[in-house]
């Protein structure tokens, strides 16, 4: 199988890198959507960073890739037959691999029998034994799930999917099976606007959006070209090229994941995140919980140890742009506006807090 | 250069007189001596380079299929494709190089996977190969393609993306490699009113071939059919072979990337895959004719191949040099609809960072490359030189019409309906059947199905003996789609007062649809003609954009508007819509089908429409928007059976309100 391409060597596009690597950190995050052109990069981008990942260890014949050193958050079989059971700092009983974090595509057409697992068909027939067939959702437990153009997935899976990438959990009530497994992912979804919209409850539901454009500038889109030209042409050594960089952005993120849980939060942080949400008008407290987090993490990714308010006005258009309310009838992919209403909100806040 | 196999379309204008290399030339040549009339010679030269240009197609695609992705072949079903079609198999190295994709071929027929049927009867697992692992590296033929269901259009650009797929059903799990090219034959009719193929599988394929309207004489065919002698002779076919060998060892200057990048922006190509297109294509182009690195020819060569089709504006002339008027002349001035396309923008010719793979300048150059700015200028010249006068008037309407057909590919769910209408909805019922295509297996039933025979089939007891016939499988009832669509006088008379309110309207109702996934088509109708001004469509974007451009003034072509709107929401009730449809005139129709003023024929045509659209039992609503209630607009509504309401100070939100509650009545 070839190598992807690498994360570092993506021309540009800093915004999308900065919400995939913000989720990596956190997935508590919860999840991207990258919304913007064909041909910018958003898939190579979500499969390069699955490369970039360190691996994870995970219990060897568990279809859910459990960690065995977190109990509670693996299936019934790991949790009673599993190693979890002998106390810690002794050998572990069950054997345990390092697999590559999964990232695992979920096809447009995908039937729900495909995205949660239904019954071993073959297995029923054939042998007369009820047995569950894990599906999408079980193989990307603890690694992502990317979904090109979701916006033309049908309403049911996106509503399943999310619901499911909140809380954590995969339950399967059908054909007289009763299954429950873990399902944490981080949800990546990507689409082009112009082909029709996420409705928006479900934008809600991402953690991060992001626009994304082809670039404008000459230069960019000749080195796109010609890094893709050399990816295409001389895998092994454009990949070799392009590790070291990616050794920096795997450190920086296992550096980051590291810090991130002992963060500080200064009182004058949060009270600019709830301010700024007042002002734009975002419903809930998803966003301002959004922000936070997002900001603490791209804070930690920068190596502090406390989250600054330039790190909020860094995350903060990822973080609300698709949560500001808003006229059905306005151009929605008018990133400009919201730019705009943004930059404002921020100078206003900064008056008032001046005052 | 001028090796035969290589001899481009742009050189055959130039070679056409002297003796012909191929048997194709001879043919069209031999016609062409038979040709009186300059015009029609005129004509003839640039069919033949057309044809000329899709043999070089071919013969690309057979050198390096892999690399380039496929071809998007727009073509009706006729001679002049199966021609083309046979120049490619032939220019392959194998005959089995080149498969035809059935068109029932479902996903485990393509990936392989497990045959039901047969594990059954044996009891134990049996695996079908598919399609593509045996294609490895070949080009698959995708007869009607513009009618591939989301399902097989998202399999495709995955396979082209990632040249390899994961299998994982039915308790296996295999990696498929998925090597190969697309020919997406697409038979979408050209006016732009069929959504023709995928714009996200359009992208993966490096060319589009238009071999629409092209003349069979032309590709040196006789009406009795093909010829048994073959395309390509034996060097030809041995050029393909090195080709082949050569490919991997061509090396590209940075010029080429930056010339071929900036021919894109200036010709309007937004995807950065274009380019990358152009370049594979130069590549390949350069190892077909024996060098080392592309040179201008073949960069010129791959930009008009590749860029040409995909232009949605021609940009400004860079000089306005002798050489250019003539140029200009020759196209018979493209109009200036749009705002004159702005200058390439200006060039610093190294990118500020050079990136650690810019590809060296090699010392084995055969061809000078000139400049960036040089051999752009070439690039944009060859493509502006090879399409045909006709083309660039319709340059001006490409976006308009790509974005109608995208708008379509996205409303409406084609063929792609049947399918979607078996595995999707709420489940109402069981019927016999095979698990297959997204359908699911009903157990219980099928058990209960089962269950009388058991003692016949000597099963013994804890296992459960079950045949094909005993499989059922879940029935579902697809959820309807409701369009609705608005008929929007758009004449002198109404425009006046009317036509604000009737998009506005639209635009409440929108708001509307949005919330409830419904979908909106607008046509306006004035002057001559009516027009789809917004196909069916749940983007607010575009549908707001697009009202706002309906312009007011002119005659009421009822008739016209009555039957356009009838075939369109016929076609959409073919699809298994829910249609309604509202008009908002004052119903004074003065212009009559033909096109011809005169208000009493006018009106005498425009009731006869309205009675056809009543035998297609599309729900009526008829609102009259002039300011007294007219007697015009009432037989209007009783001949199409709608519901007439007067509305002489019609409100955007009242009649927001109306076909609201119509809908839900």
């Amino acid at each position: 199988m070839k190598q992807p391409f690498p994360f570092s060597a993506i021309v540009g596009q800093d915004e999308m890198k900065r919400a995939i690597l913000v989720t990596a950190v956190d997935p508590s995050v919860g999840g991207v959507l990258i919304l913007g052109d064909r041909g910018t990069g958003k898939s190579t981008a979500v499969r390069a960073l699955a490369a970039l990942l360190p691996p994870i260890r995970a219990t060897r014949g568990c279809p859910y890739h459990c960690d065995p050193a977190r109990p509670s958050l693996s299936c019934a079989a790991c949790r009673e037959g599993g190693c979890s059971r002998n106390p810690p700092g002794e050998a572990a009983a069950c054997d345990v691999d390092l697999i590559p974090v999964p990232v695992v595509d979920l096809p447009l057409g995908a039937t729900e029998d495909r995205v949660v697992g239904a019954l071993d068909l073959e297995k029923a027939l054939s042998q007369g034994q009820k047995s569950f067939e894990p599906g999408l959702l079980a193989r990307a437990n603890r690694g992502f799930l990317y979904i090109d153009e979701v916006n033309l997935l049908e309403d049911h899976l996106v509503d399943l999917l999310i619901d499911v990438a909140a809380s954590g959990e995969n339950v399967v009530e059908r054909e007289g099976l009763s299954v429950r497994h873990p399902a944490r992912f981080v949800l990546v979804g990507s689409g082009n606007p112009e082909e029709g919209e996420l409705r928006p409850q479900l934008l809600d539901r991402f953690g991060l959006s992001v626009d994304v454009r082809t670039p404008s500038d000459i230069p960019a889109r000749v080195e796109v070209i010609k890094r893709r030209d050399a990816y295409e042409r001389q895998t092994d050594a454009f990949c070799a090229q392009w590790k070291p960089e990616d050794q920096k952005v795997r450190k920086k993120i296992e550096a980051a994941r590291k810090r991130v849980a002992d963060m500080v939060v200064p009182d004058k942080v949060l009270e600019k995140a709830a301010s700024l949400c007042l002002q734009l008008g975002t419903d809930g407290l998803r966003g301002e919980l959004t922000l936070l987090r997002a900001a603490r993490a791209w804070a930690a990714l920068e190596g502090r140890t406390s989250v600054t308010t330039d790190d909020l006005r860094t995350v903060a258009p990822s973080s609300l742009r698709h949560r500001l309310r808003r006229n059905p009838l306005d151009d929605t992919g008018a990133g400009v506006r919201i730019e705009r209403a943004m930059a404002e909100a921020f100078a206003s806040g900064m008056g008032a807090q001046a005052a | 250069m001028g090796q035969p196999q290589t001899k481009t379309g742009a050189e055959v204008l130039a070679l056409r007189r002297k003796a012909p290399a191929s048997s194709a030339g001879t043919g069209a040549a031999d016609a062409l001596d038979g040709a009186h009339a300059v015009g029609a010679a005129y004509a003839a030269d640039q069919a033949l380079a057309r044809w000329m240009d899709a043999r070089l197609v071919a013969a690309l695609l057979a050198v390096n299929p892999v690399g380039l992705g496929g071809v998007h072949l727009k073509s009706p079903a006729g001679p002049v494709r199966d021609e083309w079609l046979r120049v490619l198999q032939q220019a392959c190295p194998t005959a089995s190089m080149l498969r035809r994709m059935p068109q029932h071929a479902d996903e485990s027929r393509l990936l392989g996977g497990l045959d039901l049927a047969a594990t059954l009867s044996s009891g134990r697992p049996v695996l079908q190969p598919g399609l593509l692992s045996e294609l490895d590296g070949g080009l698959l033929a995708c007869p009607m393609a513009e009618r591939l269901p989301r399902r097989a259009v998202a399999f495709f650009c995955q396979a082209l993306d990632r040249g390899h797929l994961r299998v994982e059903r039915e308790g296996m799990s295999l990696e498929v490699p998925t090597r190969l090219a697309v020919v997406a034959m697409d038979e979408a009719l050209p006016d732009g009113e069929e959504p023709g193929l995928e714009p996200a599988l359009r992208e993966r394929l490096a060319f589009v071939l238009n071999l629409q309207d092209l003349d069979w004489r032309s590709c040196g065919l006789t009406p009795l059919g093909p010829t048994d002698e073959s395309v390509w002779d034996e060097d030809e076919r041995e050029d393909f072979q090195t080709a082949r060998q050569r490919l991997p060892g061509i090396e590209v200057q940075a010029a080429v990337v930056t010339a071929l990048v900036q021919a894109a922006v200036a010709l309007g190509v937004e995807s950065v895959r274009a380019p990358w297109w152009a370049l594979q294509a130069a590549r390949t182009l350069a190892a077909l004719r024996g060098l080392n690195e592309p040179g201008t020819d073949e960069v010129r060569d791959a930009a008009r191949l590749v860029l040409g089709p995909r232009a949605t504006r021609m940009p400004a002339p860079p000089q306005a040099g002798d050489a250019q008027q003539d140029t200009q002349s020759r196209q018979a001035s493209p109009p200036q609809q749009d705002e004159p396309a702005p200058p390439p923008p200006p060039l610093n010719a190294e990118p500020p960072e050079p990136g650690p793979s810019a590809a060296g300048p090699t010392s084995a150059q055969t061809t000078p490359v000139p400049e960036p700015e040089d051999l752009q200028d070439l690039i944009i010249e060859a493509i502006q030189a090879a399409l045909p006068a006709g083309l660039l008037a319709l340059m001006a309407q490409a976006n308009g019409l790509a974005a109608r057909s995208r708008a379509r590919s996205e409303a409406s769910s084609r063929s792609g309906e049947q399918q979607r209408a078996g595995a999707r909805g709420r489940p109402s019922g069981i019927r016999p059947g095979l698990p297959e295509g997204g359908q699911r297996l009903s157990l219980v039933d099928t058990l209960r199905q089962a269950a009388p025979w058991q003692r016949l089939r000597k099963a013994r007891p804890p296992a459960v003996v079950v045949r094909r016939e005993d499989l059922r499988i879940v029935r579902r009832e697809p959820r309807r789609p409701t369009t609705t669509v608005f008929v929007v006088d758009a004449s002198g008379s109404n425009a006046l007062n009317r036509l604000a309110e009737a998009k506005g309207a639209v635009e409440t109702l929108l708001a509307d649809c949005y919330v409830r996934r419904d979908r909106v088509a607008v046509i306006g109708f004035r002057r001559q003609e009516a027009q789809t001004v917004l196909p069916p469509t749940r983007s607010l974007v575009r549908a707001k954009r697009s009202l706002a451009g309906l312009p007011g003034g002119g005659g009421t072509p009822m008739a016209r508007a009555l039957t356009d709107s009838r075939l369109l929401c016929e076609s959409l009730q073919r699809r298994g819509d829910t249609v309604s449809m509202v008009l908002l005139t004052d119903g004074k129709s003065n212009i009559n089908l033909e096109g011809l003023p005169g208000r009493e024929a006018a009106h005498a045509d425009a009731v006869a429409a309205a009675r056809q659209l009543f035998m297609s039992r599309v729900s009526c609503l008829l609102i009259d928007t002039s300011p007294k209630p007219q007697a015009q607009a009432r037989e209007l509504a009783l001949a199409m059976g709608a519901r007439y309401i007067p509305l002489p100070q019609a409100q955007a939100g009242e009649i927001g309100r109306i076909v609201r509650n119509r809908r839900a009545a």
